[in-house]
């Protein structure tokens, strides 16, 4: 009969380098998370549509302030003049020296503050001078 | 001899929940993992106390108001056509540096949208003026 002459092909998947694949995609993701370290404050962030994205998480200082006034860094609340010695020190780092600082500010926030926020910033100078406004990206 | 009646054991590490294990891991880390990247507007403040003096004709003043009202060169103009306009006068003048100056009470949204708008016309000349309090 010629039934008989169908040769048999194993049709298995090869699963011997399964664990290697898994080990790879395990240590790329292991390697490129950052765990949140700080949730920071309840703000809403204005839109805008030319926008850049931050180069990394990690050697970004970040600077919250909300609707109601509160400026915060790294979870704890701080008055405007706080700003100055605490980026000093983070541009100071050793070991993750500051090369950029994002402003989170909430669209309601009054420019007054954001400029105080900023002239913080200028009296560090350097490294300080490098921001990032926060924005979402718009649809229009 | 008492040598001989030693048990042979399988020295071999099993193997087969290897890919078990990995996997765990691998879909822990996938969770945990946020994608999401920071987005905005950069910018790179000046250093303090560095004053620099610019021709009249290169500047374009723009102001804000409290009510979120803009002035480009002394004349009112919609947020959304800043863009189309700067675009204009930078083909006019390639060196024109536009001049964002806002009230004290602006909100930070429409000072963020009129910046926008500028980096929408590529302009890369962008002075903040401090606000008048």
């Amino acid at each position: 009969m010629k039934f008989k002459t169908k040769s048999k092909v194993s049709c298995g998947i090869p699963t011997a380098s399964m664990p290697d694949i898994v080990f790879m995609l395990l240590i790329f993701f292991m390697v490129s998370t950052v765990f949140k370290e700080s949730n920071g404050l309840n703000v809403v962030l204005p839109a805008a549509k030319r926008i850049e994205k931050l180069p990394g998480k990690r050697d970004v200082a970040v600077i919250w302030a909300d609707r109601s006034g509160r400026i915060s860094i790294d979870d704890k609340l701080i008055q405007i003049a706080d700003i100055e010695p605490i980026i000093r020190a983070k541009a100071r780092d050793e070991l993750h020296p500051m090369k950029l600082v994002s402003l989170r500010i909430d669209k309601d926030v009054e420019m007054s503050k954001v400029t105080a926020i900023q002239q913080q910033l200028r009296t560090v100078g350097s490294t300080a001078l490098n921001i990032n406004y926060s924005t979402k990206t718009a649809v229009d | 001899m008492f040598l001989d009646k030693r048990k042979k054991g399988s020295a071999e590490i099993p193997t087969s929940s290897l890919a078990d294990i990995a996997f765990l891991l691998l879909i822990f880390f996938l969770v945990t993992t946020t994608i999401d990247t920071d987005k905005g507007i950069s910018l790179v403040l000046p250093d303090l106390g560095k004053a620099t003096e610019v021709n009249k004709k290169n500047i374009a003043n723009l102001l804000i108001n409290a009510n979120g009202n803009v002035l480009l060169k002394e004349e009112p103009i919609a947020i959304k056509q800043i863009a189309e306009r700067a675009r204009q006068m930078l083909q006019e003048n390639p060196r024109l540096i536009f001049s964002v100056k806002t009230d004290a009470t602006t909100k930070y949204d429409v000072f963020i949208a009129v910046l926008d708008q500028l980096k929408r016309a590529s302009a890369s000349r962008i002075s903040i003026a401090e606000p008048e309090s």
